[in-house]
């Protein structure tokens, strides 16, 4: 069907709504990346077989619904039961048959499925009430969870289409680049650049055509803040983009995703095929007389085509390498034309903004960063998953509140936020509230949202060594600063790992970054130094203990490290002997083991079998 | 017309122009190994790093390939300050390590104070320094016969595959360009032979010297329309045969008015 007025949307979603009160009850089935990876889909499969067996009054299959990614992607595959809440952790098939009689034919909870606080071994039933989802505010990930991902009805049921309704026939394009501007929104991208002021120098150059594209990159290990909204709520970033595109005056647009995201891929076509269907994209939008059109662009398998010059080169067709021009992307951009470029949460920001205006968007987070943001929480927490806080959360909420505080009750010691270039903070910036310009004033960044904790058994050369090396290889390779500097910075963090470091490396080490940082092509060596520095200024003496003493003191660095075997604790059970595959453990029934340091490298697999925790390492 | 301030001199340019040209012009020495004037700037080398401020940056400064860098009003502009020229020993300290036996290399970061390498040494480092002049000779003739293969330190210029470049016209553009002299080709009676692939050279009809080979040839006639028997001579039997074409003319015009 078509909408060709905003009145007709309105009444189809009181039709949708009211068929939707029909149900007594919503099943929500999690199928975000994670759960779907530990077996969602069994679980709806077995849910539709159940439900045909058993009809059920007041309950119509299309009240099952498959939502993106809820979050605490830890617990899954989840279910949830609405209108309670009612939340079930790590689900298997073999639970469905159940969960049909006791909480959708009855009214009762199965205890064992539920979420056990760690805190206290208190079992929780509704989602709303575990620590991890109170503390939260959705505004991008508004749907995830909520919404059934493949149909374009639910997101007009919780108020999909609507702000682009009101765009496009009660605003002029520029009222919608003022209210984005007076929103504060900063591209959640990383560079947390203000969406307004690209906008407003988009509408307002003369060359043409505009184009409006998303960047769904995404190429951060670890992070998947907008796989999750591309997958699990597609129609709030075409929304987003057709208020763009109207906004700045273009009629086509591109979201690129990246090759690793294929059921984004899907999702989002699917999604595009609907809104086409519904007259939200394509020819004469809402019979207002603007035409958009979006295609879905596959990305080229490169961390550098997240940058923007290589993504829009990489849409045209050619290599995916940043270019080098001083003039910005949004005055000559894809295809050289004035392109306005903004990241997947970005977009799924804006229809909120336009529906509740931007003063009440501009009052959530802080002064200079307003709004949410999503994290991927990752790491040494007890808590990890996807979540979304205001802007000024501080790290230590997150981390301690949100993510229920430290795996197994160890030492935090530090938390890496913005992704490969980013940096590590250490335990005395956990109060810093979680903002573009404090997060880089500390020298790390807020980058797309990725943030990993890390405890004591860390090492932060090793992190260093780890996230040069992602850099070193994902170098587009085409300047030399990035190309050959950050493959010397590497290999000069890894003679350090080896031991065989020095001071004057360090110095040296300190000065090759700054030239590496002023003298790129593009952002990904201008900070690639970044994870060196960063961990140099908060963590000097861990690398001093590693060049003077030559010792890993969180016991990572293999070189320095060995493994010993404690004659009082040893009892000769020989255990570890088979465990060891360099025959590097000899010893006697009931006699203590020895350990041949020149066979032994350092595994650690000795350490694991022993009962008696008779390995030590020093 | 623009004015700005190059190493403390006021000097005219034009609107659009890079600062690299304005520096050359004014002979200032600015090494700028990926730039060649056939064509479009490419910001690899960053060698030709320069140091910009503004009177009204408030002391802030920035760092731009001149080669890329459009000149502006007010820009002031540092060649040879010590935060570029450590920039620049630095990229040759780099280059160094990653082309130990580069002549080209080795000669230029010793111009500029840089013996030897204070990195390690890549051991099977080539001669290629990616300045990617070759690709965009290449491109800009229209062929594309050969394009870069993978990123980061082992991207590497390549044809397809590593295999003879079926685009491949064997024009010589790329080796010509090349600056460390990578890219080899041989020469051998009529044959010649570049990235694994063989040419057939044209022997001029008249004289018999040997001109371009028949891909390049036969390209040239299609995408510039030239008929293709006008590659069957070399350029000076054409010279002549226009020179003697020329006179001839002149002959009849005096038998011609002589005659009236
Ligand atoms: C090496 C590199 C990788 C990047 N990767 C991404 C990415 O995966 N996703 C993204 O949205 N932005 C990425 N960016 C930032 C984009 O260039 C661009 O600033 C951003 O997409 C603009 O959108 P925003 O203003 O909404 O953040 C990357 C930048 C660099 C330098
Ligand atoms: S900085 Fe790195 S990624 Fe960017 S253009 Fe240079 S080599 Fe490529
Ligand atoms: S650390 Fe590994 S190699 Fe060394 S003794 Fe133990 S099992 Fe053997
Ligand atoms: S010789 Fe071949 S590869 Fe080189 S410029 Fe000519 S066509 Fe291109
Ligand atoms: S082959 Fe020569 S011209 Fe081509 S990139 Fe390498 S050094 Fe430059
Ligand atoms: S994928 Fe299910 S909670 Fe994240
Ligand atoms: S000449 Fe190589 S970067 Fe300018």
């Amino acid at each position: 069907m078509r909408v060709n007025k905003p009145a007709q949307l309105t009444k189809l979603r009181k039709e949708l709504v009211a068929a939707e009160k029909k149900h007594a009850k919503k099943i929500m089935v999690c199928c975000g990346p994670g759960c779907l990876a530990n077996g969602a889909a069994r679980i709806v499969e077995e849910l539709h077989k159940v439900l045909k067996k058993k009809r059920i009054k007041g309950f119509k299959v299309e009240a099952l619904k498959e939502t993106g990614c809820h979050g605490f992607c830890q617990q899954g595959p989840m279910v949830v039961i609405e209108p309670k809440g009612t939340f079930y952790t790590h689900v298997k098939p073999k639970d469905v048959e159940k969960i049909v009689d006791m909480s959708i034919r009855k009214d009762e909870t199965i205890k064992r499925l539920l979420y056990d606080d760690p805190s206290n071994g208190h079992k929780i039933e509704r989602y709303h009430d575990i620590p991890f989802y109170a503390r939260q505010q959705r505004i991008a990930l508004r749907n995830l969870g909520q919404i059934d991902q493949y149909k374009i009805e639910e997101y007009i049921v919780v108020g999909g289409y609507k702000a682009l309704a009101k765009a496009l026939t009660k605003m002029r394009p520029e009222d919608i680049v003022a209210e984005v501007t007076t929103s504060g929104l900063r591209g959640r991208g990383g560079a947390g650049f203000a969406a307004g002021r690209k906008w407003s120098t988009c509408a307002k150059a003369e060359d043409t055509p505009h184009y409006v594209i998303c960047n769904g990159d995404e190429g951060d290990p670890g992070a998947f803040m907008d796989r999750s909204i591309m997958e699990g709520d597609p129609h709030s970033v075409l929304e987003g983009m057709v208020i763009a595109a109207f906004a700045v005056g273009a009629h086509e647009g591109y979201i690129y995703v990246r090759e690793e995201y294929p059921l984004a891929v899907e999702n989002l076509k699917l999604a595009i095929q609907q809104a086409t269907e519904y007259g939200f994209l394509g020819e004469n939008i809402l019979g207002s007389g603007f035409d958009f059109t979006l295609k879905v662009s596959r990305g080229g398998g490169a961390f550098v085509c997240g940058e923007s010059s290589a993504l829009m080169k990489s849409i045209a067709g050619e290599v995916g390498e940043p270019r080098a021009k001083y003039v910005r992307s949004v005055l000559k951009g894809y295809l050289d034309k004035p392109t306005v470029l903004n990241n997947v949460e970005s977009y799924a920001n804006v229809p909120v903004i336009i529906d509740k205006g931007g003063k009440w968007f501009a009052g959530i987070g802080t002064k200079k960063s307003t709004g949410t943001k999503a994290f991927s929480l990752v790491g040494k927490v007890r808590n990890t998953g996807l979540i979304e806080v205001p802007m000024g959360t501080t790290l230590r909420e997150i981390i301690y509140e949100i993510g229920g505080g430290i795996l197994d009750d160890r030492p935090f010691k530090a938390v890496q936020t913005g992704g490969p270039s980013g940096g590590c903070l250490p335990e005395d910036k956990l109060d810093l509230p979680v903002d573009f310009d404090t997060l880089t004033e500390a020298y790390s960044m807020m980058g797309s949202g990725g943030m990993i904790v890390m405890d004591d058994q860390t090492c932060v050369v090793d992190v260093a060594k780890y996230f040069l090396a992602f850099l070193v290889e994902e170098s587009c390779g085409k300047c030399v600063p990035c190309r050959e500097g950050l493959f010397q910075l590497h290999g000069l963090v890894q003679k350090i790992c080896d031991g065989q470091g020095s001071e004057e490396d360090l110095e040296k080490m300190e000065k090759l970054s700054d030239v590496i940082m002023a003298a790129s092509l593009c952002g990904l060596g201008k900070s690639g130094p970044n994870p060196f520095i960063s961990t140099l200024r908060y963590f000097r003496d861990e690398y001093l203990v590693h060049i003077r003493d030559k010792k890993c003191p969180a016991k990572v660095c293999r070189e320095l490290i060995r493994f010993d075997i404690i004659d009082e604790m040893c009892d000769g059970c020989m255990a570890c002997l088979p465990a060891c595959a360099f025959d590097a453990i000899t010893g006697k029934k009931k006699k203590v083991h020895v350990i041949d340091q020149d066979k032994c490298t350092k595994c650690g697999a000795c350490k694991v079998v022993c009962t008696r925790d008779a390995i030590e390492v020093l | 017309m623009v004015h700005l301030t190059i190493n403390g001199r006021v000097v005219q340019a034009s609107e659009g122009e890079m600062l690299l040209d304005v520096i050359k012009r004014l002979g200032i020495d600015v090494p700028a190994i990926c730039h060649h004037d056939s064509v479009e700037p490419f910001g690899s080398c960053r060698l030709c790093t320069v140091e910009i401020t503004r009177a009204d940056w408030d002391g802030w400064k920035n760092y731009v390939t001149s080669c890329l860098y459009p000149v502006a009003d007010g820009l002031i502009v540092s060649t040879h300050c010590e935060p570029v020229n450590e920039i620049r020993k630095t990229l040759l300290d780099l280059y160094l390590a990653r082309h130990p036996h580069s002549l080209f290399i080795q000669k230029l970061a010793a111009e500029h104070g840089v013996p030897t390498t204070s990195y390690a040494e890549v051991p099977d480092g080539d001669d290629c320094i990616l300045c990617g002049l070759c690709t965009r000779i290449c491109e800009r003739m229209g062929f594309s016969a050969i394009s870069t293969i993978g990123r980061g330190h082992t991207k590497q210029i390549a044809p397809p595959l590593k295999e003879a470049p079926p685009d491949c016209v064997g024009c010589l553009a790329c080796a010509h360009c090349c600056p460390t002299g990578f890219i080899k080709y041989s020469e051998r009676g009529p044959k010649r032979k570049i990235w694994g692939k063989q040419f057939e050279r044209i022997a001029c009809s008249q004289c018999g010297k040997l001109t371009l080979t028949t891909e390049f040839a036969d390209s040239l006639s299609v995408t510039r329309d030239i008929p293709r028997e006008y590659f069957d001579i070399c350029d000076d039997c054409r010279r002549m045969e226009i020179a003697a074409t020329m006179g001839r003319l002149s002959q009849w015009t005096r038998e011609e008015e002589t005659a009236s």
